[in-house]
């Protein structure tokens, strides 16, 4: 008896594990624990790719921890006969072998093209590109700063524009940035963008994103910048293109009023 | 229990060193003092007990900070209850913002230096490897009483740098510069980082000779007929662990003498050009510049990635030790899992890179490791696959051993899985240092090695100590272990789905992560459990060490050599001459007269291991 109280609660301990796991990842959205909105033109793909991970590493996931849970109850019996004498079978290892490994290529090959959208391939077609950025993003202990460059797309001219914290940018167009630090390491971090970089000293690293929604969104710091890391925060104010113009034109008008 | 015949009479192979598995070793044995035999002891068993006492009290350590952690973020800004006080006395018990950056500093550090990798190679390497092989001790006595001597100034150094003005080092345990390497950067930048830096210098000299010592005796003393493929897997793990140790270690070093000749000497091989601090530029301060912040990351990583599979290898092997001994059936696909072990590793040399995905490193780089950290899933399934093999078809006895070690097969399966996410470079670009990242390493490193390494102590304490343990105390730690792990780390998969960021010390100002205290707080309030019921594993520890049940050779009934000495071994460890005659996993045969046979037990006709 005492025996079997031992099996049943071994048993649905480890059941609880693909039971209570695959429940809370159900229920996580209702909780407020899942994905924040989409906001960016390249964040449905990415959101994409992570839930066909989802599907393959749950079945996985379901199928041998069912299967541990199986052979926990069944195998756990008291039974004087012997257990099955075997050293394995080179079938089953080449089998399990060789469909994970296909599976893993599989994987491995459909990232690739949403990475090079995000990172590697930066849009030439749109009002800005990597030669000709928008705006220079700053980062340093701990703030951000945005400096947009003057009308001949001068950063060093005496007409730049510099904001801290807020970073303005209009929606549905190509925004193409640099990405830099002051002092320490940083990282660029707007979760409805599904994008993050870190920013280091002594590069300029390009950026890009196509804001879909127009909006206010939280930009974090995603890289241990010191005491002040969990502070570091900024907002990304997305406007609709014609009024992110007149937005800019008012930044140039104060910037010469108050000269 | 020992007393099947065996009918050994090889001649001794001359195997060089030592020779193997004799019986002298026992006769040369006079007696030592105290200071000889208990503390500058050259016996490996000792040496291995001594890594264990002092992993288990610096688990102590890295768990309080884990605790300080836990309250910050689930009542951040107020006085912490008993811990408050003497972390942080100059506020009354509230944690600082720099402190909190310290404390998750110390709890990465503490935990990966000081106690997994001690505790799976300090203590079961030293005290499984030569009694498992059937050799007499280690090749290199001294050198291995050296090795574990020279973790002591690194401990030292790591307290120490507590007191240090300014504070305890505040980079992070992957030290990133130039936050460490410039000290207006942070307060803890100060000598805090020196001491940090000279205490992993000194844990990797240890290493390395714990490394040297245990790869040398695994080639060269292995007792008579005791080849490569009739060594238990957790020999193989261990080795493969220690090939690990020699080629990554030298790295580290270098990149930590680096990082201290930056400090010191203003060397600048990671510090940029041009870096302004609180309105004053270093250079003008004395810092040499033209370095580059990413070499400190690769070099750091190089070591740290394969570092990161010393950290779960050697479970593997102690998993599968135990499982087939408690299950009483062979493993399944033997030669498989060495070859997976080996996958494991030599692919851990070419995907340091997923590290750095986020980091400015050229993206078109990134693809390449994104594909070798896929792949390195492979092996690791296949692993999975075999112990499910392993146990079909067994007859398990559910000791606490076995629970243990079931429960590393559970949880480094979710460990595991989260992995894939983190390869793929897209979906890294959200989730990268994010909590699913936490999730991720703590279910392969907390919920699966450190799983192991209980199983490892309740399964080899009789051979250590001559006495069982409580198997009721041990259900009992085994049954609130597994529920409050899963209940601090589970969730924080979501919590980085939610997007939030690790090593933030208070993220609820961010409206982003405003709703996320209250799953923070049932997480906190699962870790101060987890740590309450740990005492149900100390009175057990100790308890048994003195009133357990006395033990006997082989209480397991289990095949590999080390249950061939007496409980506890003796200087020498054997008191017979040895010769083994196949495998370490012959459970279940059908016709022999016990349900196993031992290695040392002549059987003809047995399904041979090469």
């Amino acid at each position: 008896m005492k025996h079997f109280l031992l099996r049943v609660l071994a048993t649905l301990l480890f059941l609880a594990v693909p039971v209570l796991g695959v429940w809370t990842f159900v229920k996580a959205d209702d909780w407020g624990l899942w994905f924040p909105p989409i906001a960016s033109s390249y964040g449905a793909s990415i959101d994409f790719l992570f839930y066909v991970i989802l599907w393959m590493v749950t079945v996985t996931f379901i199928g041998t921890e069912m299967l541990l849970v199986w052979f926990v109850f069944r195998y756990s019996k008291k039974d004087a006969t012997r257990a099955t004498y075997t050293h394995g079978n080179h079938t089953l290892e080449m089998v399990w072998t060789a469909i994970p490994a296909l599976l893993l290529i599989f994987v491995a090959f459909s990232q690739m093209k949403a990475w090079t959208t995000v990172k590697i391939n930066f849009p030439t077609d749109g009002p800005y590109t990597v030669e000709k950025p928008l705006m220079e993003v700053y980062a340093s202990q701990f703030d951000w700063r945005v400096r947009y460059p003057d009308p001949q797309g001068d950063f060093a001219g005496a007409d730049v524009i510099e904001v801290p914290y807020d970073i303005t940018v209009p929606a549905n167009t190509k925004v193409v940035f640099r990405l830099k630090s002051r002092d320490v390491l940083h990282s660029f971090f707007v979760p409805v963008f599904r994008l993050k970089q870190d920013a280091v000293p002594g590069m300029e690293i390009p950026m890009w994103f196509e804001a879909t929604t127009p909006g206010d969104y939280d930009l974090i710091c995603a890289e241990l910048c010191g005491w002040g890391h969990y502070k570091m925060a900024g907002k990304i104010h997305v406007l609709p293109r014609d009024e992110f113009e007149r937005w800019l034109a008012d930044q140039r008008a104060s910037l010469y009023a108050t000269d | 229990m020992s007393t099947h015949a065996h009918t050994a009479t090889h001649p001794a192979k001359p195997l060089g060193i030592d020779p193997p598995g004799t019986v002298h070793a026992t006769h040369d044995h006079h007696e030592l003092g105290f200071i000889r035999k208990y503390v500058f002891s050259t016996d490996h068993k000792v040496i291995g007990l001594q890594f264990l006492f002092t992993g288990l009290l610096m688990l102590l350590f890295g768990g309080l900070m884990a605790m300080a952690i836990r309250w910050q973020l689930a009542y951040p800004w107020t006085e912490m209850p008993v811990l408050g006080r003497l972390l942080f006395p100059e506020t009354g018990g509230v944690t600082t913002p720099e402190g909190y950056t310290m404390l998750f500093t110390m709890h990465g550090t503490l935990m990966i230096f000081f106690v997994i990798i001690p505790l799976l190679t300090g203590t079961f390497g030293n005290f499984l490897i030569p009694l498992m092989i059937g050799a007499p001790d280690m090749a290199f006595p001294r050198l291995n009483m050296m090795g574990y001597w020279f973790w002591w100034p690194g401990i030292a150094c790591i307290l120490l740098s507590f007191g240090a003005e300014g504070g305890g080092p505040a980079a992070g345990w992957t030290s990133y510069p130039p936050l460490s390497t410039i000290e207006a950067a942070a307060p803890g930048s100060q000598w805090g980082q020196n001491l940090w830096l000279l205490s992993l210098t000194f844990v990797g000299v240890s290493s390395m000779m714990g490394a040297i010592n245990y790869v040398t005796t695994i080639v060269k003393m292995r007792a008579p007929g005791m080849t490569f493929f009739r060594m238990p897997l957790s020999v193989w793990a261990l080795m493969v662990a220690a090939l690990l140790q020699l080629f990554a270690l030298p790295v580290l070093t270098a990149a930590t003498f680096m990082q201290l000749f930056d400090r010191v000497f203003d060397a600048g091989f990671f510090t940029p050009t041009g870096v302004i601090i609180n309105g004053t530029s270093p250079e003008t301060l004395g810092n040499a510049a033209g370095g580059h912040p990413l070499l400190w990351q690769h070099l750091f990583w190089f070591y740290s990635h394969p570092a990161v599979y010393i950290l779960v290898v050697p479970a593997m092997g102690f998993v599968s030790d135990i499982l087939a001994v408690h299950a009483r059936k062979p493993i399944f696909g033997y030669k498989p899992m060495v070859y997976s072990i080996a996958g494991i590793a030599g692919l851990g040399f070419i995907v340091w890179g997923h590290h750095m995905f986020m980091s400015g490193m050229n993206p078109a780089v990134g693809l390449v490791f994104m594909t070798a950290t896929i792949m390195i899933a492979l092996p690791s399934a296949v692993k999975v696959f075999n112990w499910l093999g392993t146990l079909w078809g067994a007859r398990i006895h559910l000791t606490s051993a076995m629970l243990f070690a079931l429960a590393f097969v559970s949880m480094f399966i979710i460990g595991g899985l989260s992995g894939i996410w983190m390869a793929s470079t897209p979906v890294d670009i959200y989730i990268h240092d994010t909590y699913i990242i936490v999730a991720h390493f703590h279910y392969v490193v907390f919920a699966g090695s450190m799983m192991a390494i209980f199983a490892a102590i309740y399964h080899w304490f009789p051979k250590m100590f001559g006495r069982l343990m409580n198997e009721t105390l041990g259900k009992i730690h085994f049954v609130g272990t597994f529920i409050t792990l899963n209940g601090v780390f589970y969730m924080m998969h979501q919590l980085g789905l939610a997007g939030l960021m690790r090593r933030t010390a208070d993220p609820y100002a961010y409206e982003t992560y405003a709703h996320l205290q209250p799953i923070n707080q049932f997480i906190s309030w699962c870790a101060f459990a987890l740590l309450a019921w740990q005492v149900f594993f100390v009175v057990n520890f100790f308890g048994s060490m003195f009133f357990g049940k006395r033990a006997g050779r082989n209480p397991w009934n289990a095949c590999s050599v080390e249950w061939e000495s007496p409980s506890p071994p003796g200087h020498g460890n054997f008191d017979k001459q040895l010769a083994v005659h196949h495998g370490p996993y012959e459970y279940g045969v059908p016709d022999a007269s016990r349900d196993f046979v031992a290695q040392t037990q002549r059987a003809p006709g047995l399904h041979a291991h090469a």
